[in-house]
């Protein structure tokens, strides 16, 4: 066949050896590290994981919103702050994780923490999605037929607007306030001599790991999410309409479907996500401020898209490499770079594969 | 009292703009001295206005201040215009831009009143290295059509990598001569080299962020909307951490990482800002006004009918990237040079958001609208608001971040279009085109053809 | 094999050799074989679907083939990018109009002469000499195309705000300003009353005969083809089925089959099952 000579075609080897060449140094740094100290490599690794699995939560509302109306939420990680605060009030100022104990005095005392955790988190869950909600029909959707930017723009001013607003002397202020838990931290050394119970100002030993019970529960919960998000959106019927929304609007109302009644239900769900993610973040990072979901929401996002926005399972994917890049950034690089290494990671997926990992090639059009 | 004040600064807003629109329409006017009268005039009135005459100074410091940082924001927001505006391609980096050009001024400025070359020698060259580089490689990659552009990618960054280190070699080398000429009282440490070595520090920045915006942009580029978004976006995150870790990180111990560069020489004059502000409305201006501005148009409008027009569709997104980024390293050269003190918190994305609101504001596509959305949004915001608000506690300051986000809002739900629209004055307005032949007198078509086919 | 093998004066415009593209599983054009000889007006016709305007794309270089090759003058030109053989001498309009919608209908026809405006980026940045004469000169050339068209005086109108018949000649004037030697007009009558498909077969043949072009074009009118092409090539599922002139290819059963017969029906059938 005659084709046109291109002799640049047979140097795809220099771009090729690049990427070789930045994954060799990759392994070499990090195989360093784990031949150096394999305890704390993999200490890194749990707390990268646990990290990831917080992220994970995030990106699943970005991932379904950005499946749904292809708009960047900004305002997402904020949400994801407010869910942190309300679960910070509802347990500082009114008490209200103890309320099983005041209503039936005989309660055993686990029972009582079990409940009262659950009535703080889905009251944050809650409140996330009547926020989240609320933003979407005030501010998104009149804007639905409008160039995309204009929804955009909108997004980042309410997230501007949810963080300043918060930074309010009289909402949350603008200092940041130490988180207090609902239940006590408990960790336990993994290591050779099997599974002990950490006692408070006990040392940690050297040839072990410790896990906490906030890790566990953060990793039970995402999992127990991504589960039932994976159900709700394979096997309802609301699941379905959401796909057929996010595949073709005009179609799905056609056939049928509240389109923007799938829309919203889209940021509730995702909202109350983020407002869980909110509380473990905070249980686990006890210190929050009115501005602590800018980083967090944007590195949920990288994760999102990482992973090919529009994809579940690529929001998990996404997620966890995320953490563990944060994590092992912080422990072998350099603490403050970590975001720097999160965003590279992302540009240089973006090299190889476009649209994320688990993200479908762009059509071709003409 | 406040409503003195409130009145002053509306007055002031309003003259403002009056100057910009007859700034526009001077540099509008046809014949070469009245341009030339035009802009010298109006350089005058303004540097007439920040004179203290008889202790009586109509711009003080505040006003001058604000000019100033109008100046630059215009700068950056015009790049942005060219980049999203006109050529279609979501940037979210543009800050990112700014801020690698007002440190790269201000370390090359800042070594030279420390006596110490190597800025102005090492950038200089470096500079100059890679613009030979980037034609170099850009040869080689031309003659092996089809070159992945992963591949062309690596090739210039590791001419990049090489020219950066001949730099460092030979500024090095070069810097013990001229040491001694720097020091207190030497030849080259006066105010007139001190102003030259300011100018080549603001040009050679503005071209190392052309540079950068280039190896960058050559293969984030080929993502397209919201990926290329979310690129830039990183970019600019990058360059804020390089920017706090500056000291430990990058070699450099006087930009001194997140706790700010302090003692930047305070070169910027309305001189400068006004000459630099000048020739970015004019290349602008004449950029898209020329056959290559409407190919970068016609990319924003139709990928796919601008290839089918014989458009390269990647070397003209190149192209007006690169060329924004410019104008933002000018600016943030500018910038630098003004306010004396450099720290990562000036350059965080949230305030890259601004650029952006701005252009919207003025309108898409608008260089009019760019330019008075940026004056506007400096005087009325940091002027006005902040003065007006910080009367009332000490949440002033929040006060104006949950105030302008209602406004912009609003804005987008009452006028997505932004302020201005498409609407262009003077300088700016479209040329208006004088045929020389006659109206299809000397067409070279049949006009019978013509005729029976386009009149029924 | 190569074409270079046969005398010169008998290269084709544009020949096709066993082109074949696939989509995912979906194999859209399949082993398709074209001819279009100097100064031809040829026609591309076939049910919806039929892989037309996947070839059209290929030829212009917006897709790339999964096999075969086309050649233009003897040139080959898969693996080039669009604009490349677009200056290679391959104009194009689009089945749905793609017109610069915001620009102006003098910009849109200028913006095809960006290849060989005559002057560079710094002349455009400096305003010499050289960039006011080029720039004079293709804006007046650009001129005389739209009076050809009778759009002279609609040129300072965004091209969104030009009723449907209007965009569609804008286009046409803008594929001719790229100063192409072959013409590929994806359904230029689309949308387009009896009245006006009139005009437009005067224009298709005064643009041929004016410019001395070579004209490929997709079309559902039957009307327009077979008044004014001068060979048809019949698709249906990205097959060839049919070649000849339009007496000859009115009367194929295979191609009445084609758009009435068995598989219209067999299609219709599977339509409605979708439902």
């Amino acid at each position: 066949m005659p084709t046109v000579n291109r002799p640049g075609a047979r140097l795809a080897w220099i771009g090729q050896a690049f990427l070789l060449g930045l994954a060799l140094l990759v392994l070499v740094i990090l195989g360093r590290a784990l031949a150096a100290n394999p305890i704390l490599f993999l200490q890194q690794v749990l707390n990268g994981l646990q990290l990831g699995f917080v992220y994970a939560l995030i990106a699943l509302g970005y991932t379904m919103v950005y499946g749904i109306v292809k708009l960047i939420n900004f305002a997402h990680g904020d949400v994801f702050m407010v869910g942190a605060f309300v679960s910070y009030f509802a347990v500082a100022r009114f008490r209200l994780s103890e309320w099983p104990a005041a209503a039936f005095p005989g309660m055993p005392g686990w029972l009582v923490l079990l409940l009262g955790s659950l009535t703080v988190i889905l009251l944050s869950m809650t409140i996330c999605a009547i926020l989240a909600v609320t933003i979407e029909r005030v501010a998104y959707k009149p804007l639905r037929d409008a160039p995309r930017i204009a929804a955009l723009i909108t997004a980042i001013g309410v997230s501007f607007f949810l963080e300043y607003f918060g930074a309010l002397g009289f909402v949350f202020s603008p200092r940041f306030i130490p988180y207090e838990r609902m239940f006590n931290v408990t960790t336990w050394t993994v290591g050779a001599g099997g599974i002990h119970r950490l006692v408070s100002g006990q040392a940690v030993p050297d040839n072990a790991i410790t896990i906490s019970n906030i890790f566990v529960i953060i990793l039970l919960a995402s999992i127990l999410m991504q589960t039932l998000l994976q159900f709700l959106v394979r096997r309802t019927k609301i699941g379905k309409a959401m796909r057929a929304s996010s595949f073709d609007k005009p179609t799905a109302r056609l056939m049928g479907i509240n389109v923007d009644g799938v829309i919203s239900f889209t940021f509730a769900v995702g909202a109350a996500f983020a407002g869980l993610a909110g509380v473990l973040f905070a249980i686990a990072y006890p210190s929050i401020t009115s501005q602590m979901g800018i980083l967090p929401g944007l590195k949920a996002f990288i994760a999102a898209v990482l992973g090919g926005i529009g994809s579940i399972p690529g929001a998990l994917v996404g997620a966890l490499i995320m953490g563990q890049a944060e994590a092992l950034t912080a422990g072998y690089i350099s603490t403050p770079m970590r975001d720097a290494v999160a965003f590279t990671i992302l540009i240089v997926v973006f090299l190889v594969r476009p649209r994320g990992i688990f993200g479908e090639p762009e059509g071709e059009k003409a | 009292m406040n409503f003195v004040y409130l009145a002053t600064s509306a007055l002031k807003i309003v003259a403002l703009l009056a100057y910009l629109y007859a700034l526009l329409w001077v540099l509008g006017r046809k014949q070469l001295w009245a341009k030339i009268v035009g802009v010298v005039a109006a350089f005058g009135v303004v540097q007439l206005a920040m004179t203290p005459i008889g202790g009586l100074r109509i711009f003080n410091d505040f006003d001058s201040g604000l000019l100033y940082q109008a100046c630059t924001m215009s700068m950056v927001a015009m790049g942005l215009n060219l980049i999203y505006g006109f050529n279609g391609q979501f940037s979210l980096g543009q800050w990112g831009f700014y801020g690698v050009g007002a440190y790269a001024a201000a370390d090359i400025t800042y070594r030279w009143v420390d006596g110490d070359a190597r800025g102005l020698l090492v950038a200089g060259i470096g500079v100059a290295l890679g613009g030979l580089m980037i034609l170099g490689v850009n040869r080689f990659v031309n003659r092996f059509k089809g070159m992945p552009v992963l591949s062309q990618f690596t090739l210039y960054l590791l001419g990049a990598i090489l020219a950066g280190w001949v730099a460092v070699v030979i500024g090095n080398a070069l810097n013990p001569l001229l040491a001694p000429l720097l020091e207190e009282g030497g030849p080259l440490a006066g105010y007139i080299p001190q102003q030259i070595v300011f100018f080549l520090a603001v040009v050679i920045a503005g071209v190392f962020t052309a540079e950068l915006s280039f190896l960058f942009g050559l293969p984030v580029l080929t993502l397209g909307s919201d990926y290329f978004g979310i690129a830039t976006l990183g970019f600019a995150i990058i360059v804020y951490t390089l920017m706090n870790n500056s000291d430990t990180i990058l070699p450099f111990p006087e930009m001194k990482g997140g706790r700010g560069m302090i003692g930047i020489p305070q070169y910027t004059t309305w001189f400068w800002a006004f000459l630099f502000l000048l020739v970015v409305i004019v290349v602008m201006r004449n950029l898209i006004y020329s056959s290559t501005g409407r190919a970068i148009m016609a990319v924003r409008e139709d990928e796919t009918a601008a290839k089918a027009m014989g458009i390269n569709v990647a070397q003209n997104k190149l192209l007006a990237f690169v060329i924004g980024s410019l104008f933002a390293g000018l600016g943030g050269a500018i910038y630098a040079h003004y306010i004396g003190f450099l720290s990562p918190g000036a350059f965080t994305f949230l305030l890259g958001f601004n650029p952006m609101i701005i252009v919207v504001f003025g309108g898409l596509g608008s260089m009019t609208g760019t330019l008075t959305a940026s004056f506007g949004w400096i005087f009325f915001l940091e002027g006005l608001l902040r003065v007006i608000l910080s009367q009332l506690g000490t949440d002033a300051p929040t006060w104006r971040f949950v105030l302008y986000p209602i406004a912009l809002l609003l804005l987008m739900l009452l006028k997505p279009a932004g302020l201005l629209g498409n609407v262009e004055w003077g300088f700016f307005k479209k040329p208006v085109f004088v045929r020389v032949r006659g109206a299809g007198g000397v067409a070279p078509a049949p006009a019978g053809a013509a005729g029976e086919g386009g009149q029924p | 094999m190569n074409a270079s093998s046969s005398a010169p004066a008998a290269v084709p415009v544009l020949e096709i050799r066993r082109l074949t593209k696939v989509f995912g599983g979906l194999r859209a054009v399949g082993d398709f074989n074209l001819e279009v000889q100097k100064g031809a007006l040829d026609g591309l016709i076939g049910p919806n679907g039929a892989g037309k305007t996947t070839v059209f794309n290929m030829i212009s270089g917006l897709y790339a083939p999964t096999e075969g090759a086309i050649l233009l003058n003897g040139e080959p030109t898969v693996g080039l990018e669009p604009y490349e053989i677009t200056n290679m001498g391959v104009g194009r309009t689009f089945q749905n109009i793609r017109l610069f919608q915001n620009l102006t209908v003098l910009d849109n026809v200028r913006i095809a002469y960006h290849p060989h405006a005559g002057y560079s980026l710094a002349d455009g940045l400096t305003r010499n000499g050289r960039f006011s004469a080029n720039e004079h000169e293709l804006t007046e050339r650009a001129q005389d195309f739209l009076a050809i068209f009778g759009l002279d005086r609609v040129q300072n109108e965004l091209a969104k705000n030009l009723p449907y018949g209007e965009q569609r000649r804008v286009e046409i004037a803008r594929a001719l300003a790229s100063n192409p030697k072959l013409l590929l007009l994806d359904e230029p009558a689309a949308g387009m009353n009896p009245n006006e498909i009139s005009r437009l077969m005067e224009y298709i043949h005064f643009i041929r005969d004016r410019f001395s072009l070579t004209i490929l074009l997709i079309e559902h009118q039957m009307r327009l083809v077979m008044n004014i092409c001068e060979r048809l090539t019949v698709m249906d599922f990205g097959q060839v089925i049919a070649r000849g002139t339009p007496r000859e290819i009115q009367d194929n059963p295979q191609v009445i089959e084609a758009y009435l017969g068995r598989g219209a029906i067999g299609r219709a059938g599977v339509i409605r099952k979708d439902i």
